[in-house]
């Protein structure tokens, strides 16, 4: 008899263990296509799946993997897939539908180098302004960055908690690094796990009103097969789902659908504090650049430098307020990651005016905690 | 425009939603009764069917129908379906979309699913353009019509849907047109009922695009199908179609194949740790 | 006791695509002189005592304008 939740102590890589994540979740059905760095995600549930109930589709592109999703989402069954930059490109208009249709799923990106092709082993932090600027149209979508394989885990559990929650497609940004890696994974017991299920309707069929929200801002969800017939699509619709194009029905959907996240961005953000309380120099970091970025600062400290880290566990929404209250504290601001440039514009624009010194990271290792503390040293007055 | 009407249709239909946006004399609209007529003849529970459609006007019906229902992203009707149809074996999934949505763009799709014989019924309405857009040609655009992106005439050579989707591993192919209500109504009954990934080609007039465009009334076009359609018990590769000579109709295939679902329920995986 | 066929016509719905009056095989319908709100020219049951009930009509009907009901006459 399969167990479902594997309590216990693991030695596996970062794909496996949010593998493991997803099956703790509840996930039920993945549909993906092969792509190197998040593959191992597609054979873990290949393989464990049958035994579970679960349904694992291998699709002929990335496209009809995220269509695939959407369908499972509306079915009833928590659905997710994983896939690299590449394949996010491709799922994009869906994901886009999964916006507008208020689809629960989570969609995994382990990141790695572009623009294109690039480099398919190589790790990188390039797809961050993607999945939440890459749909055409206004969207809020949330992301989480883990920063180790035990991350890899426990923010797949949260991924799917908060899509189901919000309604919305949540992205877990991880990378060829924190990927492929092994580390220790310790699984709770089934009654640690905190598990968010999404909230059905409470009216009869004839009165319900599958986009009608309450103050909360998100519609109960009916799935199919329960007997509320009820209708979605990808145009701008009414409360009834009907297609409705009007500007007035276009302007309160568009709010409403980024509202839900945007007033709700203070339970939805995640941030891991280190020795911020009294620091001159933040450095501000996500996923593996963390790591790295910690050490620097503990030897910043050693060296008496005054330096502090804010790790970003959700990279979107974007936390704010958070940076602008350590905006009115600190002297400067170190921003790393794997990439030219593409958080940082975040940052700069929440600490403003403080200045920020940038590091960037192009091809696949990640930054030696050295580099960093060069950077905090240069930065620190 | 809501509707107090009186119609015997209506727990198959969303009344509230009629009249449907589809021009006068098209197709769609003769395809829409027919398929819910065929839902009633079934008896099916109605709660447990999904209609699921495309972008284009074909992709509207699912729409008016009195089901649950998803209006998807333009060629991705089938694999939103295929979700649907491997969460949820109990649920029988219809999908109503048509000849671009299904062949073009989706056409990938089309036949992946149908090499999987996912468990779905696919109604592909095909009225040889693009009629939503304004009717630009598609893959199943005659050689030599004018369409606004062929305004020298089509240099393009078109499928023939139902040999293409019978080769690619389809369990039941068959070809009818919106004149023919009583033989379509028949083969979506069989569609609706069967297991395994049932497709149906429905010939179909776009009165204001493609027909208009070609100098062709609605009454023109109704004819031809009338007159120029044969019943032929033929291979799908024999049954062409030329919309201003000959149509073969006909349940060209009709065979019993494990399904997608089936074979899934007999993966045995280990007890896993 | 014989029947009586009616076929009723949901003039709101009518689109005027002539479909019911060329195809019904006893001819059974023509034009009226009524529009609808949209200036469409509904067609009419001419002879109601020639319609057999096969039901062409209501089904080529695309707008779902036409349905057909049998009652007892009397």
């Amino acid at each position: 008899m399969a167990r479902e939740v594997l309590t216990g102590n693991h030695f596996v890589n970062g794909d496996w263990a949010c593998a493991e994540g997803a099956v703790s979740a509840g996930c039920r059905f993945y549909a993906a296509y092969p792509i190197t760095p998040a593959t191992e995600i597609a054979e873990r549930l290949a393989q464990r799946f049958p035994s579970l109930g679960g349904k694992f589709v291998q699709f002929e592109d990335e496209i009809g993997a995220m269509a695939s999703v959407l369908g499972a989402s509306f079915s009833g069954l928590k659905a997710m897939t994983a896939t690299s930059g590449p394949g996010i490109s491709l799922m994009l208009e869906n994901l886009g539908l999964a916006v507008m249709t208020e689809a629960p799923c989570v969609v995994v990106n382990v990141m790695r180098g572009g623009p294109s092709t690039g480099q398919p082993t190589g790790g990188a932090q390039g797809d961050v302004m993607q999945c939440r600027w890459g749909m055409h149209g206004d969207v809020e979508i949330i992301a989480l960055a883990p920063s180790s394989v035990q991350e890899m885990y426990d923010l797949t559990v949260e991924a799917f908690n908060l899509s189901e929650a919000f309604r919305v497609p949540v992205f877990l940004l991880s990378d060829a690094n924190i990927g492929h890696m092994y580390e220790k994974l310790v699984i709770p017991e089934v009654d640690e796990l905190r598990i968010v299920d999404r909230k059905k309707p409470m009216v009869p069929p004839k009165d319900y009103r599958p986009y009608e929200a309450d103050e909360s801002m998100v519609p109960p969800m009916a799935s199919f097969g329960d007997g509320y017939r009820f209708y979605s699509t990808g145009l701008t619709h009414n409360e009834m789902g009907y297609p409705d194009t009007s500007a007035e029905a276009q302007d309160r959907l568009v709010r409403r659908l980024s509202d839900k996240i945007r007033r709700n961005a203070d339970r939805i953000t995640r941030v891991d504090r280190m020795m911020v309380d009294d620091c001159d120099v933040l450095v501000v970091a996500y996923g593996i650049t963390a790591r790295s970025a910690a050490t620097a600062v503990k030897q910043a400290r050693e060296q008496g430098l005054k330096a502090g880290l804010l790790r970003l566990v959700t990279l979107w929404p974007f936390p704010d307020k958070v940076l602008e209250e350590l905006a009115g504290r600190v002297k400067g601001v170190v921003v790393a990651e794997m990439n030219y440039g593409q958080l940082v514009r975040e940052v700069e624009r929440a600490v403003r005016p403080v200045p920020v010194r940038f590091l960037p990271k192009l091809g696949e290792n990640p930054h030696s905690p050295a580099e960093i503390l060069e950077a905090v040293r240069r930065m620190a007055p | 425009m809501t509707q107090q009407m009186d119609h015997l249709l209506s727990e198959y239909l969303r009344m509230d939603r009629l009249p449907h946006i589809w021009c006068a004399g098209c197709g769609l609209g003769i395809i829409l009764h027919s398929y819910v007529e065929a839902l009633k003849e079934t008896g099916l529970d109605l709660d447990k069917v999904v209609t699921v459609s495309g972008i284009g006007c074909a992709g509207r019906a699912s729409g008016y129908v009195n089901t649950d229902a998803f209006h998807t992203t333009h060629g991705r009707a089938l694999p939103f379906a295929t979700g649907i149809s491997v969460s949820r074996p109990d649920l029988k999934t219809a999908v109503i979309s048509g000849d671009g949505d299904l062949f073009a763009i989706g056409g990938n799709h089309l036949i992946h699913a149908a090499r999987r014989n996912v468990d779905m019924l696919v109604i592909c309405s095909n009225n040889f353009n693009y009629g939503m857009t304004g009717a630009q040609f598609g893959p199943t655009t005659p050689p030599r019509t004018r369409t606004p992106t062929s305004p020298y005439g089509s240099v393009e050579n078109p499928f023939n849907l139902v040999a293409l989707v019978a080769s690619a591993g389809a369990t039941m192919v068959s070809r009818w047109t919106v004149f023919h209500v009583y033989q379509l109504r028949n083969a979506i009954k069989k569609g609706l009922t069967r297991k395994g990934f049932s497709f149906i080609e429905v010939i179909s007039p776009c009165t204001t695009g493609f027909g208009r465009l070609n100098r062709q009334s609605p009454l023109d076009m109704m004819r031809q199908l009338r007159d120029n359609s044969r019943v032929r018990k033929v291979h799908p590769t024999e049954a062409l179609i030329d919309p201003f000579g000959e149509i073969i109709l006909g349940d060209f295939v009709e065979v019993e194949r494990p399904t997608y679902n089936e074979a899934l329920a007999a993966l045995k995986g280990e007890a896993d740790e | 006791m014989a029947k009586k066929q009616r076929i009723t016509l949901i003039g709101s719905l009518c689109k005027g695509c002539g479909y019911c009056i060329e195809f019904c095989p006893n001819k059974v319908f023509e034009k009226s002189e009524e529009m609808n709100e949209k200036g469409v020219t509904l067609p009419r049951v001419r002879d109601p005592d020639k319609c057999t009930l096969c039901g062409l009509c209501t089904r080529l009907c695309p707008d779902f304008a036409l349905t057909m009901t049998e009652e007892d006459d009397g």
